[in-house]
């Protein structure tokens, strides 16, 4: 089973997505950028509110998912590079999803404890390389499909836009973990009917 | 007003309900769809859903429902779940899942496939 670099993966990534890629430190303004119409009205939208806040419990699962495959040594080295970058996407998914709900005046979400998420996950299955990819294939593969289901029902446009983007993110890392796992190519539209 | 409301919406998921759902294709779409944020026997980023079939709303243990469906007169027949996954907003006003099911027939196979789970809880 090969896995895949995640070095050369962010080294193309970068050159493909240039200047256009999340500016952590700007926040939520260069998230939702100058057109949202929420910050453009300075109120809240309860809806979006609670939509970002489901994605950020979403992430929050992802990040304790990859901690725990983290450390249950059944990954190699090129799967354990790969579980920390996709981990750190998850991070900085958060970050400025949780930034993104305070400016909009909203209360994001508090994660739960590692234990919990590992029974409510039962990663007490996992027994070898495969099974934590099969896994991370499977959390990969319902946050593409959820960020996609949810950009109509976003009020804001902007935030809609940024639910594909995190979608995107989703999808790179599902076809990256099926592709390890020596999967067929996935037809086209496979994602979000 | 809204009850009449709700009664219609309910009334004309019933009756798109009425396609026969296939199981074994609504646990795909579960899969794939539902799993990231449900699981059958506990609850995740949404509450657990086995034995939701016919189970009042806001009811699952420990599960941090938001205030409009723990206050919901909404009991999960296969009517309100069809209704509730065609638009979740539009049933409970003020709940928290942004996402829906457009799709009849995916519908009914998911509720299918829920039916199919009742025993686990």
């Amino acid at each position: 089973m090969k896995i895949h670099d995640p070095k050369t993966l962010l080294a193309r990534r970068s050159m493909m997505i240039g200047a256009g890629n999340l500016v952590l430190s700007a926040g939520a303004i260069a998230l939702l950028g100058k057109n949202s119409r929420v910050l453009a009205q300075n109120a809240p939208v309860p809806a979006d509110v609670a939509i970002l806040n489901v994605a950020v419990g979403l992430e929050y699962e992802g990040i304790n998912a990859y901690a725990i495959a983290l450390k249950s040594g059944l990954l190699m080295a090129p799967g354990t590079r790969a579980a920390r970058k996709f981990q750190d996407d998850h991070k900085r998914h958060n970050e400025v999803l949780i930034a993104t709900i305070r400016k909009l005046g909203g209360e994001p979400v508090t994660a739960k404890t590692e234990a919990e998420y590992a029974k409510a996950l039962r990663v007490d299955r996992l027994k070898n390389q495969t099974d934590v990819l099969e896994f991370a294939a499977g959390l990969e593969l319902g946050a593409t499909n959820a960020y996609l289901g949810v950009i109509p029902a976003f009020k804001d446009p902007e935030l809609a836009k940024v639910a594909g983007r995190l979608a995107a993110d989703e999808a790179t890392h599902w076809a990256l973990l099926n592709f390890d796992l020596g999967r067929p190519f996935a037809p086209a539209l496979n994602f979000g009917a | 007003m809204r009850w009449l409301l709700v009664t219609g919406l309910m009334y004309l998921a019933s009756v798109a309900a009425q396609a026969d759902g296939d199981a074994k294709r609504g646990e795909m779409l579960f899969a794939s769809r539902c799993a990231a944020c449900h699981s059958l026997d506990a609850n995740r980023v949404g509450p657990a859903l086995a034995g939701v079939v016919g189970r009042r709303a806001g009811t699952a243990p420990d599960y941090a429902y938001s205030d409009a469906v723990r206050a919901a007169s909404v009991s999960w027949s296969e009517a309100a779940i069809d209704a509730w996954l065609s638009n979740p907003e539009n049933l409970i006003p003020g709940q928290k899942m942004g996402y829906s099911v457009p799709d009849a027939q995916d519908r009914a196979d998911v509720i299918s496939f829920l039916k199919s789970q009742h025993d686990r809880q």
